[in-house]
């Protein structure tokens, strides 16, 4: 099989370097697995759990990158409690005892201390990158650790995690010598900065691109930091309320007027909407935009900013743009690939939230849209049917009509014929959420159109077990799979076990599975972890003579190759 | 028999609570039913909700019930911004507001209803930041000084104070900015 000696091999899988593309080179033959699992730099693992850090070294000893996620996606809306488990910990431990060359670190819904990190950071000589996405469990005192002991830094990104903020000097711990920083986003800390610490620590770091600022950074010393890095591309800006004196606001305007590099914008976490204008100059260059926490931006003020924005590819904002302000960016915004359109009133009511039109607008007026996550008031078949044929392209679609059950609003049918639309126009789709009134008909054409899909979020939707079947039946790429409130149960649960061994994980809640069922599964698929979160009396479930009827109020799945787990908290029972 | 109207009372519908579209109510309840009776219960803290606020003599729209994890919003975010529209909530319900002076080391806060007019306001506000204001006229604003009062209106502009009726001012002001120098003078000076 090999006309090539090793080295060439090897050379050759250097210019390979997506996940998907190495697994893949992997399962040529055991002389390919051999060369490509000591030439891996950079690993992902989706799920913790689904394997451990022993195994992960023995593979690959060459590692220098690890991805780690942990929780399940709907931890994120509080559907998972917080001492599940996803511990950073023996992974870090284990790394450092290896003596691996780590250099790079991301880690998503993951619980992470202050230990941890300083463990990590004195560990690894050469340790240059660490993104924390929705992490939580450490303090700015972790952050002191990282910034005095890497003494490479170049990313520190930090975004929505749950920080304790100690309000320590953890930036003047930078040492001076410290001076490769690309990467400095602190944007979810909460509590004041040292800004005399920040601005030496903004001018000594040449390289610095991407700088995302907290609320405590005011306007006047904002402009001190732009004037110090003319280079930067990515900007987080923090507070914007004080009215500026009219010295520091014209200090700004010049220091914006510098920053020709500048290509991605965010922040504006409390924002004085007129002093917007100071960005005019440099939003021709912009390619993201992100608003979604500027609930102060909006009306004329957001509308006059979009229209310089000509060539934005990325814009995040919340629903306050209203259906109008999206017709302008439909106008305006060509190039646009992404759009996230977030609540802004999430108690519900809000009358300057958008509609169908504001989609089926951006799907006309931009036809390189391919990743859209839009929250909205409600929607109808119709439009969703002319969204899909003004764009064919989604990648990533994902549509949330605020209040559960809604039918379309014209017709009062389910919404299954326009979801329907969607996936069968949309032939690379990957992932999809549902909303709104539905049946398993909707299932019914994602099973036998969406050939694609890797994850799918169901929410109040179906009637009968038929319709996860149809899902289960038919998308082949099946990945993610998490439902809630929905009328699945044990038929469809238990009708193809050896689905799950394709799947990374699949989570049930408020659904009808009960725990034989669960019980049943665990019994026929010794190789997954079948998860009971049982927050409630967690003695009820055996003393209830009917526990086998009982129903199951979350189930989380997920193959593995190293077993139940030993860190799992008493109400996670693992059958 | 009974499980039902509670169930009734306790769905979620497009209507007011009490609104009676018999033909609509049909229609919707009919495809609920299906769903509710292969579905679980909603969970008991949602029917409580759900019936508290319906048994309450509305006008506004019924309050949506909060159901867990929904609408599907990273808890970071639903933070993020709920503090933020309850402030500014807060300050445009008559309550407190923020003045700012151009120059000035820090803000202050007033409640302007606490003023009976135009000239009281102006008058505290002299006082506050040891300023004079000038004399007003309808076309030409602010003449006479180097500070130029204005305020922050609902939309997000910056108006003139003294302009709009002295109720008007209170309910729509969000919060107030006494210019000065150059910029004062391009507003005040009637263009």
């Amino acid at each position: 099989m090999n006309y090539f000696p090793d080295e060439v091999i090897e050379h050759v899988f250097d210019f390979v370097t997506s996940h998907k593309d190495r697994n893949a080179i992997s399962l040529v033959c055991k002389s390919w697995y051999k060369i490509e699992r000591y030439s891996r730099q950079r690993v992902f693992i989706g799920n913790c759990y689904a394997t451990n850090p022993e195994r992960l070294l023995r593979r690959f000893p060459c590692l220098k990158s690890l991805t780690l996620k942990g929780k399940p996606h709907f931890a994120d809306f509080n559907l998972v409690p917080h001492e599940w488990g996803g511990f950073v910990q023996p992974w870090i431990e284990a790394l450092a005892r290896s003596r691996v060359g780590l250099e790079e670190l991301r880690l998503k819904r993951m619980v992470v201390t202050d230990e941890s990190l300083e463990l990590l950071s004195r560990s690894f000589v050469n340790f240059k990158s660490l993104v924390l996405v929705s992490c939580e469990g450490f303090t700015t005192d972790g952050l002191a650790s990282i910034a005095a002991n890497c003494r490479h830094l170049r990313d520190l990104d930090l975004q929505e995690n749950e920080i304790e903020d100690h309000r320590g000097q953890w930036l003047s711990c930078f040492p001076d010598t410290c001076t490769t920083l690309v990467t400095l986003n602190f944007a979810c800390l909460e509590g004041e900065t040292n800004l005399v610490a920040l601005e030496r620590l903004v001018a000594r770091s040449p390289n610095l691109k991407s700088l995302k600022l907290n609320r405590a950074v005011p306007l006047d010393a904002l402009a001190r930091l732009m004037a110090c890095a003319p280079q930067i591309v990515d900007l987080g800006v923090g507070s914007y309320e004080n009215d500026p004196d009219s010295e520091s606001y014209l200090k700004l305007k010049a220091a914006i007027k510098k920053c020709t590099s500048l290509r991605s914008l965010s922040g504006f976490l409390e924002a004085a909407p007129h002093c917007l204008s100071a960005f005019h100059p440099i939003c021709h260059n912009l390619t993201s935009l992100n608003l979604s926490y500027a609930a102060e931006i909006h009306g004329s003020h957001l509308i006059k900013l979009i229209q310089h924005c000509k060539k934005l590819q990325r814009l995040w904002i919340l629903d306050s743009i209203g259906d109008k302000g999206l017709e302008v960016v439909a106008s305006t915004c060509k190039e646009l690939q992404e759009l996230r359109v977030f609540p802004s009133d999430l108690l519900g009511g809000g009358n300057t939230a958008v509609t169908e039109e504001g989609l089926v607008a951006i799907s006309a007026g931009c036809p390189k849209l391919h990743s859209i996550l839009y929250f909205c008031q409600q929607m109808t078949n119709a439009a969703l049917v002319t969204v899909a044929k003004n764009c064919p392209n989604f990648i990533r679609f994902r549509l949330c009509i605020l209040e559960p059950n809604k039918p379309d609003h014209v017709t009062s049918q389910p919404l299954d014929e326009g979801f329907g639309a969607i996936v069968k126009a949309c032939k690379s789709l990957r992932r999809l959420s549902l909303s709104g009134l539905l049946t398993d008909q909707v299932f019914l054409y994602i099973g036998m159109y969406a050939n694609q899909l890797e994850m799918l979020s169901i929410a109040f939707a179906g009637d009968t077990d038929k319709g996860m079947l149809y899902v289960l039946n038919g998308c082949k790429k099946m990945k993610k799979l998490e439902i809630r409130d929905s009328p699945f149960g044990d038929t469809a649960l238990l009708a193809d076990v050896s689905k799950y061994e394709t799947m990374r994980s699949l989570w049930m809640s408020s659904c009808e599975v009960t725990l034989s069922g669960c019980k049943r599964l665990a019994e026929k698929a010794p190789w997954l972890n079948v998860e009971i979160i049982n927050e409630s009396d967690n003695n009820r479930m055996e003393q209830n003579g009917h526990e086998g009827r009982q129903k199951v109020d979350k189930l989380y799945l997920y193959r593995t190759v190293v077993g139940t787990r030993m860190d799992a908290p008493p109400f996670v029972w693992i059958l | 028999m009974d499980e039902f109207v509670n169930l009734k009372e306790t769905e979620l519908r497009l209507g007011l609570p009490g609104t009676d579209n018999v033909c609509e109510e049909k229609e919707v309840v009919s495809c609920c039913y299906n769903n509710i009776s292969n579905k679980r219960a909603l969970p008991s803290a949602l029917e409580n909700e759900i019936e508290s606020s319906t048994r309450k003599t509305e006008t506004s729209p019924p309050r949506k019930a909060q159901i867990v994890g929904w609408p599907p919003v990273r808890s970071y975010r639903k933070n993020n911004i709920q503090t933020k529209k309850s402030e500014s909530d807060h300050e445009v319900q008559g309550s407190y507001v923020k003045v700012s002076m151009d120059g000035a080391p820090y803000l202050r806060k007033i409640d302007p209803s606490c003023y009976k007019g135009y000239s009281e306001l102006l008058k505290a506000l002299e006082v506050m930041f040891k300023f004079s204001v000038g004399e007003y006229f309808e076309r030409e604003g602010y003449k006479g000084s180097d500070f130029v009062p204005t305020y922050e209106d609902k939309d997000g502009d910056w108006m003139l104070i003294g302009d709009v009726p002295w109720e008007m001012f209170v309910c729509t002001c969000k919060r107030l900015r006494i210019m000065k120098g150059s910029e004062a003078r391009g507003l005040g000076c009637g263009v």
